[in-house]
């Protein structure tokens, strides 16, 4: 494998195959937790975590798992990992934890996971697939800062990050962005704009 | 028996799984184009949902629990429900054909609907009773039913009308949700429960 290859899958999941706003996979932590940018980064971060992680191990065990049991398997692998995230968050992060909810063991059942397990990880060697699960992580966790970072903007009318505000605008703060609507609109919207700039 | 109906009305409408809680998007969008389907797949997820509220609230309870392995939950959880999906797929093959002819392609599909696992790990989380958790997940079920049979219907109807290019299909689809979900979150603090 060169290393633009690596380069190139990275790519990938980042743009061209982005999984929320391209492949529409694992929608339902990218609308429920993307209320704000801070909430979509923690979110993203243990979603690449347990991608890249689960990627490595299927991919190493990718000769031994006999093909009719494959599922199970993979499960079983991904909700491990999703554990041991669950249990560093509440050891270290409790705010955090207590904010994502059941959306942290839910990552267990986000298709993102078990089809990059699925497609990719089974098929490849180690070294890629953790690349291939870096980049899909990546991609998923801005799409997540994108609609929080909107979301955030027009429903406090500010984005709030660490400790500073980054951005303040002068608006009337709409209580619908942040309420479950708002996610609806912001990513139907979204997916709008990218099919009118593809069409072009 | 108030705190039953109270459940209820919460599952089916304040906390709606899809609407509020953004659980069940997939097969909202993917079998969401005709009514047929959409009633298939509802009355899949119900009974599904049932059960599995049910076999999981055991196992937590007279298991998880006593041997102080409650961190296990994720991992026992999502194999008892894929389990559970087969052994449902094979007894209604074999008992009742014409049952599995409607619902049998759409039972593969819900090991992997985190509108089941959801609803489960909410019906933990809320510290129901056995019988209050099997109500939760016939009314979570049933909530997540009416929406996939109101959006097939609009669905069904904007398939005629004229849009703007860009927005048709999931884009619309999804603006549809947002407008359905207003509806649904001002039920919010209207039920006094």
């Amino acid at each position: 494998m060169s290393e633009k290859s690596y380069a190139h899958e990275f790519k990938k999941g980042v743009l061209k195959d982005n999984p929320v706003l391209c492949l529409l996979l694992g929608l339902c932590p990218a609308l429920a937790v993307s209320t704000s940018i801070e909430l979509a980064l923690g979110m993203g971060a243990a979603v690449i975590f347990v991608l890249t992680a689960s990627n490595l191990i299927i991919s190493l065990l990718r000769g031994q798992i006999p093909v009719t049991v494959r599922i199970p398997s993979f499960i079983v692998v991904i909700a491990t990992f999703v554990t041991v995230v669950d249990m560093t968050m509440l050891a270290f992060l409790p705010p955090l934890h207590r904010a994502l909810g059941i959306y942290l063991p839910l990552i267990v059942v986000n298709c993102i996971v078990l089809g990059r397990a699925e497609v990719f990880a089974s098929r490849n060697p180690p070294a890629i697939s953790v690349v291939d699960g870096l980049g899909m992580g990546t991609g998923f966790t801005l799409a997540l800062m994108l609609i929080g970072g909107i979301r955030e903007l027009f429903g406090t009318g500010e984005i709030f990050f660490m400790g500073h505000t980054l951005l303040q605008v002068n608006i009337e703060p709409a209580m619908l962005m942040i309420l479950p609507p708002g996610a609806f609109f912001v990513i139907g919207l979204l997916l709008g704009l990218i099919n009118l700039l593809r069409d072009r | 028996m108030e705190n039953i109906l109270a459940i209820m009305l919460s599952a089916i409408f304040i906390n709606n799984l899809v609407l509020t809680k953004f659980l069940g998007l997939c097969p909202l969008f993917g079998v969401s184009k005709d009514t047929k389907s959409a009633m298939g797949m509802s009355l899949a997820v119900i009974f599904v949902m049932t059960l599995a509220s049910a076999s999981t609230w055991l196992i937590y309870t007279y298991m998880l629990t006593p041997l102080n392995i409650r961190f296990l939950q994720t991992i026992s959880f999502i194999l008892l429900i894929a389990t559970l999906v087969q052994l449902i797929e094979l007894i209604i093959r074999k008992h009742s054909p014409p049952l599995y002819r409607s619902l049998g392609i759409y039972l593969p599909l819900i090991t992997t609907n985190c509108a089941i696992m959801g609803a489960v790990l909410l019906s933990i989380r809320g510290g129901y009773s056995f019988v209050e958790g099997i109500v939760f997940g016939i009314s979570a079920g049933v909530g997540f039913g009416m929406v996939l049979l109101i959006m097939s219907g609009i669905r069904e109807r904007l398939e005629l009308s004229d849009t703007p290019k860009s927005l048709e299909g999931v884009p619309l689809a999804f603006i549809t949700v947002g407008i359905l979900s207003i509806i649904f979150v001002s039920f919010f603090g209207r039920i006094p429960l």
